[in-house]
């Protein structure tokens, strides 16, 4: 049976609908060793801010029940160092290589969109307004429906490409949200980002982060990331990218039908660097024996009567 | 040989028990062993445990390329590496190796390797390859009682072994700083490699800079990937936070912010 896997997302071409979630796969280059990543529909890059940041102290991660917190806090080299020396190395992927965004003020959210604008071979970008690990800006932006709506709005004027906006969970109404963004301008939403979460050692009666708190990652999320990929394919009219807790073929149909025209792989990365190619295949499996042309005839097929 | 990343089945070949904490796996590769210098480490999944998502990292004990296999050598800590204490004979396990960095070769024949607890298992692997450069280390091995000395054997078959004891019940007694090899006015090595827990190498440091002894550790950060991308192992050093599983695990003590 003739298939095809490949995925529109604001007039955006994906040859499949499996991508990397930012933060669990690097620049993509240290994947080479595992697989190609010219065999996915596109790769989310680490986040990237205006200048460097070291992030939090160690220790930034504790294993959870099915699942991870981190508080890795955005550690990176900033925006001129990955044009200067990341970009040269990955533009030519063939695949969409989409750059996370982050940032502490809406000016440095607006030079980072900026700079990428003019990066030819970064087709998108995804605006980082959920991340729960750093004190200033990240989630501040992406819990209150009218600074989400503005620093869409902002990036909207300076970026002239497919700017896609991932939110956080930590919300009470993530469709307000999902609805601030579109306001905004935002040409599709990735969502979820973690859950803020927390780790004791009762031994030593401390917390095992250095943060205190953390984001929580893994399949200990998915029926969250599940609901609120539903929820938001329903209020709005911009496609959803799904993620949360992805570890194989079945829980990635599970987030296309619940209204995902793509998914993310995150925290599964860790565990099988090989896990998204395996993820293209089982789709590719389930569509041949559900006897479906068409991924994109998926999405948001969930049957509630 | 290439010096490439797997993911791969290896199968158990022999586990043998050194004594009530510590085990030894022995895993056959399904084909041609890559390069694997000491130092560097391996990712074990750990199946059908529920409490354990993440792999779980060891360094290499011994490797083996004639008869392509390699050995771990395991502590009991948890219900990952108690899982990992179960496996038998012809189980699989699926490992991403080889990983991180490794020791460098030094430049003297005056080195001096000390371990501790766990951190005894990359030495012997480390002592093995000193040998095939024509470097007979001094070896010096920290347990807490007889009961956990083990593989003594292996370890004099590469150099001059000692032993410390925390309870004295067998070599001296107290932690390896204590060892009357560092009560020397003048250290007779010129390099010191060390690994175990991290209160143990500072200590080490401390008195490898008194003397101006060149020193390399090997770092144990938790880490959920253990190769390069999650970001959760870092440590601080000279040129910022780096990576234990990429730019590490082993560090000379003059880049590390530790003091």
């Amino acid at each position: 049976m003739m298939k095809d896997l490949s995925i529109n997302i604001a007039g955006l071409h994906f040859k499949n609908p499996v991508t990397t979630a930012s933060g669990t796969f690097g620049y993509g280059d240290e994947f080479l060793d595992f697989i190609d990543p010219g065999k996915l529909g596109g790769i989310f890059v680490k986040a990237v801010t205006g200048k460097n940041r070291e992030g939090n102290a160690y220790p930034r991660m504790a294993e959870t029940a099915s699942g991870m917190l981190n508080s890795v806090g955005l550690q990176n080299k900033g925006i001129d160092h990955f044009c200067r020396e990341i970009y040269p190395k990955i533009r030519n992927f063939n695949t969409n290589v989409i750059v996370n965004v982050s940032g502490s003020t809406i000016e440095e959210y607006i030079e980072v969109a900026e700079k990428i604008n003019d990066l030819d071979d970064i087709p998108a970008i995804e605006l980082n307004i959920s991340c729960p690990n750093v004190k200033l800006g990240g989630m501040a932006f992406g819990t209150v429906p009218d600074m989400a709506t503005e620093v869409t709005a902002e990036v909207r004027k300076v970026y002239k490409k497919v700017l896609m906006v991932k939110l956080s969970p930590n919300v009470t109404s993530i469709t307000d949200l999902a609805k601030a963004v579109v306001d905004g301008g935002a040409d599709a939403i990735t969502l979820i980002n973690t859950l803020l979460g927390m780790a004791i050692d009762a031994e030593k009666r401390r917390p095992v982060l250095s943060t205190i708190t953390g984001g929580l990652s893994g399949p200990a999320i998915k029926p969250i990331a599940l609901r609120m990929v539903w929820q938001v394919h329903k209020a709005v009219h911009i496609p959803v990218i799904g993620l949360g807790g992805i570890m194989n073929a079945t829980d990635a149909i599970e987030f296309i039908l619940a209204g995902a025209s793509a998914i993310q792989v995150g925290t599964a990365n860790f565990i099988d660097p090989t896990v998204s190619l395996k993820i293209v295949d089982g789709i590719d499996s389930y569509m041949e024996r559900h006897k479906i042309k068409l991924v994109s005839d998926l999405v948001g097929a969930l049957r509630t009567e | 040989m290439e010096l490439k990343k797997k993911v791969q089945d290896l199968r158990v070949i022999e586990t043998s028990r050194l004594n009530k904490r510590h085990f030894i796996l022995e895993l056959e590769a399904p084909e041609k062993l890559p390069l694997i210098l000491p130092g560097q480490f391996v990712q074990a999944l750990i199946k059908d445990s529920p409490s354990t998502f993440l792999r779980r990292p060891f360094s290499v004990h011994a490797v083996d390329y004639r008869k392509n296999s390699l050995r771990l050598l395991i502590q009991i800590k948890g219900p990952g590496t108690q899982h990992l204490s179960e496996l038998k004979e012809g189980d699989p396990l699926n490992l991403i190796y080889p990983l991180g960095n490794s020791f460098s070769l030094p430049f003297t024949k005056d080195v001096l390797l000390v371990g501790g607890g766990c951190g005894v298992a990359p030495l012997l692997f480390l002592a093995q390859f000193l040998n095939h450069n024509n470097i007979y280390p001094t070896i010096l091995l920290g347990f807490r009682t007889r009961e956990e000395v083990s593989e003594i054997d292996a370890y004099a078959a590469s150099g001059k072994v000692h032993v410390i004891t925390d309870d004295g019940t067998e070599g001296e007694k107290g932690l390896v700083v204590d060892h009357s090899i560092f009560q020397l006015e003048r250290l007779p090595f010129k390099k010191i490699f060390c690994c175990g827990p991290d209160a143990m190498m500072k200590a080490v440091a401390k008195i490898a800079r008194m003397h101006k002894t060149d020193c390399e550790v090997s770092l144990e950060n938790t880490m959920a990937c253990g190769f390069g991308v999650c970001l959760c192992c870092i440590t601080p050093t000279d040129k910022g936070n780096e990576r234990v599983c990429v730019e590490g695990p082993v560090f000379n003590i003059n880049r590390l912010k530790w003091q």
